[in-house]
């Protein structure tokens, strides 16, 4: 089955897949498959390291702050346009503080500080919805250049 | 020498670690623990971590990367990191990484070049 979006973005039930993250190895798992589907669709070499690094933060961030979630990830098909979208959803206690936690810098835990900032800086399309005990869910796009 | 995942070879003076494997967070972890203890046992100078095998490199790899060289200074051994693919620079300071305060080389030849002349120059600043 076929769905298109409200914008125009359409993704195949055939191309989607769901990795649960509820183990360190998840991690991995995640962005090794991330990076064969970004160089199974010819994302440059840039891309597929931007791609995989994003998915390699955003799957850690699950892991560490909610202990288990999910990462859906779809091929998207926009006239002529390839890109891969990633989800990562989780029921954790969520991001009391968005605005700080974008703003970079800022750390709970063993990770960078640079998550979400950095991450957000990787790809073209980010959205989070998030609150505290809501939960978070973050989607990343990233097109393929044409040239 | 340690029989973790990642081998560590000692040619002369110098520690050469080449990791050619996807790293989870735990290898990661023990990989800094194994080359710290190899660095007292073998009393290296230098120590060259090779990472051109490496496709990606997130803030929690460049970061223990670059915390294992902090304390191999500390330790009294200066540390090369070698062979970072372009994709990978590109990645991290897109992400606002600089791993600041290591030294990096294109080649495992250039990096111990770099090892050289830290041997014959002692650091005046």
């Amino acid at each position: 089955m076929e769905v298109l979006s409200a914008a125009g973005i359409r993704y195949s039930e055939k191309e989607t897949w769901e990795n649960p993250i509820e183990k360190e190895a998840d991690i991995v798992a995640v962005r090794q498959q991330v990076r064969d589907l970004a160089k199974e669709h010819r994302f440059d070499q840039f891309a597929v390291a931007a791609l995989t690094t994003a998915a390699s933060e955003l799957s850690r961030n699950v892991w560490v702050h909610a202990g288990r979630g999910i990462a859906r990830i779809r091929v998207l098909r926009n006239r002529n346009r390839v890109g891969l979208e990633i989800e990562f959803v989780d029921h954790g206690s969520g991001i009391a503080d968005l605005n700080r936690a974008l703003a970079g810098g800022f750390s709970t835990s063993k990770s960078l500080g640079l998550g979400l900032s950095g991450t957000k800086r990787l790809v073209d399309e980010f959205d989070i919805d998030t609150g505290l005990g809501r939960g978070t869910k973050v989607v990343i796009r990233k097109w393929k250049k044409e040239f | 020498m340690p029989t973790g995942p990642i081998p560590i070879l000692k040619i002369g003076s110098t520690l050469l670690v080449t990791i050619q494997i996807e790293l989870h967070d735990t290898v990661v972890d023990s990989f800094q623990e194994d080359v710290l203890e190899e660095i007292e046992k073998s009393g290296a100078s230098g120590l060259i971590i090779d990472i051109s095998a490496l496709e990606t490199v997130d803030s929690y790899v460049a970061r223990t990367l670059a915390n294992t060289g902090k304390m191999a200074k500390l330790m009294g051994t200066e540390t090369v990191i070698v062979g970072m693919r372009p994709a990978v620079a590109a990645t991290l300071v897109r992400m606002g990484y600089f791993m600041e305060g290591i030294h990096t080389a294109l080649s495992l030849e250039e990096g111990l070049e770099v090892l050289g002349s830290q041997a014959k120059v002692p650091d005046t600043e």
